[in-house]
């Protein structure tokens, strides 16, 4: 987190020019550091950014923590099907803390492999939702007029439209799956990006920073890549974190709507919607742990954006 | 103010315009839903005709402009599924939708305004900390399983609570209402509850962030200077200051509830027009989505209308600004 692709006049000849290049770098840097500190005095930011370490770890190490394979139908037993938590199983030898789903997959395993496509899902969605938008934000804010003002109507327009309800037509349009689901997010995530980059971009435009560049004769590329994209990072971050929170409750709630990822290899949302059924003869557990599984990364997601806001935010700082 | 008033209303005509064309446009990239309507063992003769019938053999341009001629008319085309004019499918439960929508609103104020007044005025509390981390949760909680613990718990359990379904209904100038009749307020509570639970959280940081802006300003340290009482200056000050934006926000808020509802109504059984969509999604039931489309853009585009006014009627601000 706290590298920081800042460095604006590496290559500079100029050594004038090198100095002050560094004097700016090593003053991004100290910001970065303050940010760091200022996150940390706060319990539960702190104790939010543990839980999502964890959490990324499970699904990062899902085979070698997990007894089972969930997705891989061999190992499924269906005589096993809908045992309460703790039963043991008859046949594999290891006991199912956390009940077994109505196809008889091992709860435990099948939620820390459904964290796995969530956390796929909300990351990659929110990744390439930050390119894109920003991208499009900073070409907006840089080509001004008729341009900018078409992109931020649709912007705005994307904006005041509830998210799901273009996710149902999205995913209307193009068909379920799990591809579609990431491209529903990235086309309705885009816009709040390329807001946060267009406003940054035309107030870094005004300061002084930027005159100096451009008094100095740096390019119009050096100029956004050097000290526009820098200043808008910090809320981008903030964005970022926030959106992949949403990503991953909207998938879980696509995927609950049996508009999301396919049925053999069910995300955290399927297996709420699969437990569903279920829950009327009193069977909480299908449906229950998993929720409470996502509900812990995405509070966990939240905790950690909202502190990140607060720091980040200079209004708020004293 | 009148010029002000035809320009946004123009603004808000072209947003429908534009909207007709995405969600037209979009629509077709959908496979034809001949195949699902039409059995097998219709002839080459019968099949061109039912397909000439539906109005689906004629270019895409011509298809799109008698679509809007006939939606000027009031008339979104007739369900495959149901064979019943679409807006007629659309409107008729729409009112079970906009009772859930209204319903969650209220709970979040009538919850979240006094929550957010006192963690405002009081940030550095116990009880406002614990609010402030519980609108976290509130934030986060996925809706869909919230809905399903609450049946666990308050139908399935405890068994306090009915678990699906409008209950008795009353009509009300020829609409059939839930929150007329005591049956109904009860099959109302969870579901509303539900909905409710993501704006109760948005309400109360907004109050709070507003009390705290507004809390600091010169005017209330010059209504306490006055000698006021503290409640005159809560609510004739530093309320009404906070209400502005929240006007705003509850306003537009109204229109996403009433789209959000798809998952509650899903769940609860609530036979809304959120419920409806979905079925008609799955079963490619064209003239019903684009016909649930089209009427919530209108109401997300008068909401919007409504609240630009409110939000000149509100602030004097904002008038001296326009009148400038």
């Amino acid at each position: 987190m706290s590298q920081v692709p800042v460095s604006p006049a590496a290559p500079a000849t100029d050594t004038g020019r090198a100095d002050a290049g560094r004097a700016y770098a090593g003053r991004v840097q100290s910001i970065w550091a303050q940010i760091a500190h200022d996150f940390l005095r706060s319990k539960p930011a702190v104790i939010g950014l543990v839980a999502l370490l964890v959490v990324v770890l499970m699904a990062l190490l899902a085979p070698f923590i997990t007894p089972q394979n969930p997705y891989d139908l061999m190992q499924l037993d269906v005589l096993d099907a809908r045992l309460p938590p703790g039963t043991a199983s008859a046949e594999h030898g290891f006991t199912y803390w956390l009940g077994t789903d109505g196809q008889g997959r091992d709860l435990y395993s099948a939620i820390v492999y459904g964290l796995r496509i969530s956390l796929l899902v909300g990351v990659g969605s929110a990744a390439i939702a930050a390119v894109v938008g920003t991208v499009i934000g900073l070409t907006a804010a840089y080509a001004g007029g008729k341009v900018d003002a078409l992109i931020m109507r649709v912007v705005d327009l994307l904006l005041s439209f509830p998210t799901i309800l273009m996710a149902l037509m999205i995913l209307a349009y193009m068909g379920k799956g799990i591809g579609n689901v990431i491209l529903t997010l990235v086309l309705v995530e885009w816009a709040y990006y390329a807001r946060t980059a267009r406003g940054v971009h035309v107030f870094a435009a005004g300061l002084d920073q930027r005159l100096a560049a451009r008094g100095q004769g740096l390019p119009q590329w050096r100029i956004l890549l050097g000290h526009i994209l820098p200043n808008c990072l910090p809320p981008l971050l903030v964005i970022a974190a926030l959106q992949v929170a949403r990503a991953i409750t909207l998938e879980a709630t696509l995927s609950f709507l049996g508009l999301g990822v396919p049925i053999t290899e069910p995300s955290l949302g399927l297996l709420i919607s699969n437990g569903y059924q279920y829950l009327l003869s009193n069977e909480y557990w299908i449906s229950f742990f998993p929720g409470v599984a996502l509900l812990l990364t995405i509070v966990a997601i939240n905790l950690v954006g909202d502190q990140l806001r607060d720091v980040l935010n200079p209004r708020l700082q004293k | 103010m009148i010029a002000w008033l035809l320009r946004r209303i123009g603004q808000a005509l072209l947003v429908v315009l534009a909207m007709t064309v995405i969600v037209f446009a979009g629509l077709h990239a959908i496979g034809s839903p001949i195949d699902i309507l039409i059995g097998e063992d219709l002839n080459q003769q019968e099949r061109l005709e039912a397909i000439a019938h539906l109005g689906l053999d004629q270019p895409l341009l011509q298809q799109y402009f008698s679509f809007l001629k006939n939606a000027l008319q009031g008339d979104l085309g007739t369900s495959f599924v149901y064979n019943e004019p679409a807006i007629t499918l659309i409107l008729d439960r729409l009112p079970a939708t906009l009772e859930l929508a209204v319903g969650a609103l209220a709970m979040a104020i009538v919850l979240g305004v006094p929550l957010g007044l006192y963690a405002g005025m009081k940030p550095d509390s116990p009880l406002s900390k614990i609010l402030m981390s519980g609108s976290i949760l509130g934030f986060s909680l996925p809706a869909f399983w919230v809905a399903l613990m609450l049946i666990m718990v308050f139908s399935v359990q405890l068994g306090w609570m009915p678990s699906s379904g409008r209950g008795e209904t009353r009509s009300l100038f020829g609409i059939e209402w839930s929150f007329l009749t005591l049956d109904g307020l009860h099959h109302l509570m969870l579901p509303a509850f539900n909905l409710a639970l993501f704006k109760i959280s948005l309400v109360l940081r907004l109050t709070r962030a507003g009390v705290r802006e507004v809390l600091p300003q010169d005017f209330v340290k010059f209504a306490r200077a006055k000698g006021l009482s503290e409640s005159r200056v809560m609510c004739m000050h530093v309320l009404r200051n906070t209400l502005i934006p929240l006007v705003t926000v509850l306003g537009l808020e109204l229109g996403s509830t009433i789209a959000y509802a798809v998952v509650t109504e899903s769940i609860f059984a609530w036979p809304g027009a959120g419920k409806l969509i979905l079925d008609s999604i799955n079963s490619l039931d064209r003239p019903v989505v684009v016909a649930y489309l089209m009427v919530v853009v209108v109401i997300f585009v008068t909401l919007n209308l409504i609240v630009d006014l409110l939000y000149k009627l509100l602030d004097p601000r904002v008038r001296l600004e326009a009148a400038q």
